[in-house]
């Protein structure tokens, strides 16, 4: 069952903030949901290989190559934040734990 | 005031509009005109779009009117207006994917189904509005809030390709481009009344599709009907160097469109007539089928026997891989950003603030099935589920051609009807998911009505065998 802990801590990996409100609402439908779910668990699915590609394309790829095929003055016009043509954000590294 | 009373190009198909331009009837402008007239007319009370490109469609009118007022050929799409749902990127335009993260998203480049059809000539009439991020089936989770079904606006149009349905079910555009993941193609046609292609796995590339789920996701189209579907599967398909998972297949679905379909072996799975659904829908479909059978056709009950599972498979299968697309939407390179006291605290403002309900839901769900812990319990099981549903098809398609089903339990439900419990929600794409986790290609076209509701047939094809479903869905028009 999926309860108020749990959907905090999920929200904490999906960085999400949830209020407490929100906590019990997500708990309660996250477990209906997986109730339905579960219902894979009543078959024998003991030898059966899963896929994780439906065409079965294999290793497909293409020479890595550099061109100039996007336009860099569009895609810095979607950073929120500039810098000298770099992207800026506040620091990633912190001095103190 | 009935709609359409007042729209003078309604009902116009790509042909018609070809044979109209070349026969000079009417310029592209007065056309595109009289859509972008329409659409206004209208945007209040459907919703239908995000953003309506009125500058660009003109400048791409113009430019086809040059060229036939030069003596030069068109191509069969050239000049015909469509839209495009706002999960796909057009450069310069908004692509918010019906999320407030994006509200702010301005394309840097075209996805290359969007390319292919500027290329190919068709004017671009806005952005149609859908679930947030493609995570819905009614067009109730959108940012931008809902779009409502033009044959009942108190009903919903279906989703997640809700705008695209919409907008082509109301003649405010041609065709639309759509994505269909567990039936969002498909479902909002048959809600709508208009013929809803989702081609096979690979087919069309994914190159500019915002992702949604990358193994379940597929591009397609909303038409008036199966030839104009055929018209545009033939322009955006093919390999594609920015999509490793684009098969290298070029086919013909236009050739034998017209051959008649004496001789074809259908198959109707019992797994998809059951109770629960709307029995006066089951109906409609199996009186659509007797049509079949009298243009010749052979129809046998055949079984997939994994039906059963399917849904459950696409609803760990789905959110898992949504998890880990969404992921990206983080304040950090593109669309919105609230800044925090710290990164970490930027990401989950911005993320907390900017995702909806629903979207934050299926991110929570995908989490839970691929912790630590749960994953073989969960996504594991889930991918051979996803094996034997692939076998099911399999079996069956050395029996038959193709197989005929509802495409959706129900007409199209109220607005609110099912939006405050998501499992509900969920259940209405029971028919549909199937042929997303096999990857097989599936249309729904229109074949009847309940309570004045359109109902869609569903006719599921073997891998890369669009041209015969098609050729299926275009008798069956002419039928």
């Amino acid at each position: 069952m999926i309860d108020e802990n749990l959907v905090e801590h999920l929200a904490q990996l999906a960085k999400l903030d949830v209020t407490l409100e929100e906590k019990a609402k997500y708990g309660e439908q996250l477990s209906a949901i997986l109730d339905y779910v579960k219902k894979l668990h009543s078959v024998d699915l003991m030898t059966v290989k899963p896929t994780d590609h439906i065409t079965g394309l294999k290793n497909v790829s293409r020479n890595d190559e550099p061109a100039n095929i996007f336009s860099v003055k569009k895609t810095l016009k979607t950073v929120p934040e500039i810098s000298l043509n770099q992207i800026k954000v506040k620091s990633v590294l912190n001095e103190k734990k | 005031m009935r709609k359409n009373n007042n729209m003078r190009f309604a009902e116009l198909t790509i042909n018609s509009i070809h044979q109209g331009l070349i026969n000079k009837e009417f310029t592209c402008q007065e056309l595109v005109s009289e859509y972008l007239r329409w659409i206004k007319l209208r945007q209040n009370d459907i919703n239908a779009f995000i953003t309506v490109t009125e500058e660009m469609a003109m400048q791409q009118a113009q430019k086809v009117d040059e060229k036939i007022n030069a003596g030069k050929e068109i191509g069969i799409l050239e000049g015909v207006p469509a839209a495009i749902k706002d999960n796909f990127l057009v450069e310069d335009i908004l692509a918010s994917a019906g999320s407030k993260i994006l509200s702010n998203y301005i394309a840097p480049y075209d996805a290359t189904a969007v390319k292919r059809l500027r290329t190919a000539g068709v004017i671009f009439l806005g952005k149609t509005n859908c679930d947030e991020f493609a995570m819905g089936s009614s067009g109730e989770t959108s940012a931008f809030g809902a779009t409502k079904n033009p044959l009942d606006e108190e009903r919903v149009p279906g989703g997640s390709s809700s705008g695209s349905a919409a907008a082509v079910g109301d003649n405010q555009c041609v065709f639309a481009l759509g994505s269909d993941t567990g039936g969002s193609i498909r479902q909002p046609a048959s809600f709508c009344g208009v013929v809803g292609l989702k081609p096979t796995y690979g087919r069309v590339s994914r190159h500019g599709l915002i992702a949604l789920a990358s193994s379940l996701d597929h591009v397609g189209s909303l038409t008036k009907n199966a030839l104009d579907a055929a018209q545009v599967l033939q322009t955006i398909s093919g390999a594609d160097d920015f999509d490793s998972t684009a098969v290298d297949q070029q086919d013909d679905f236009l050739s034998h469109i017209d051959d008649d379909l004496r001789g074809f072996k259908f198959g109707i799975p019992k797994e998809y007539f059951i109770k629960g659904m709307d029995e006066r829908v089951a109906e409609v479909v199996l009186q659509a089928i007797d049509k079949l059978r009298y243009l010749g056709a052979k129809v046998i009950e055949v079984s997939l026997p994994h039906t059963q599972y399917s849904l459950a498979t696409y609803y760990i299968l789905q959110p898992a891989e949504a998890a880990a697309n969404l992921a990206r939407y983080d304040g950090v390179k593109y669309g919105l950003r609230i800044e925090g006291e710290n990164l970490e605290d930027m990401y989950i403002k911005t993320r907390s603030y900017g995702f909806g309900d629903e979207v934050k839901r299926r991110i929570m769900l995908g989490t839970y099935v691929l912790t630590a812990g749960y994953a073989d319990d969960f996504y594991k099981t889930a991918q051979k589920m996803r094996t034997l549903i692939k076998q099911d098809f399999d079996q069956v398609f050395k029996k038959v051609d193709c197989l005929l089903t509802p495409t959706s339990p129900s007409v199209a439900f109220k607005l609110g009807e099912k939006f405050s419990n998501p499992l509900t929600m969920y259940l209405a794409d029971i028919f549909t998911v199937s042929a997303n986790i096999a990857g097989v290609p599936a249309i729904s076209v229109p074949c009847g009505r309940v309570d004045n509701l359109p109902v869609g047939l569903q006719i599921i094809g073997n891998y890369f065998e669009e041209a015969k479903i098609l050729q299926v869905a275009h008798g069956f028009e002419k039928g």
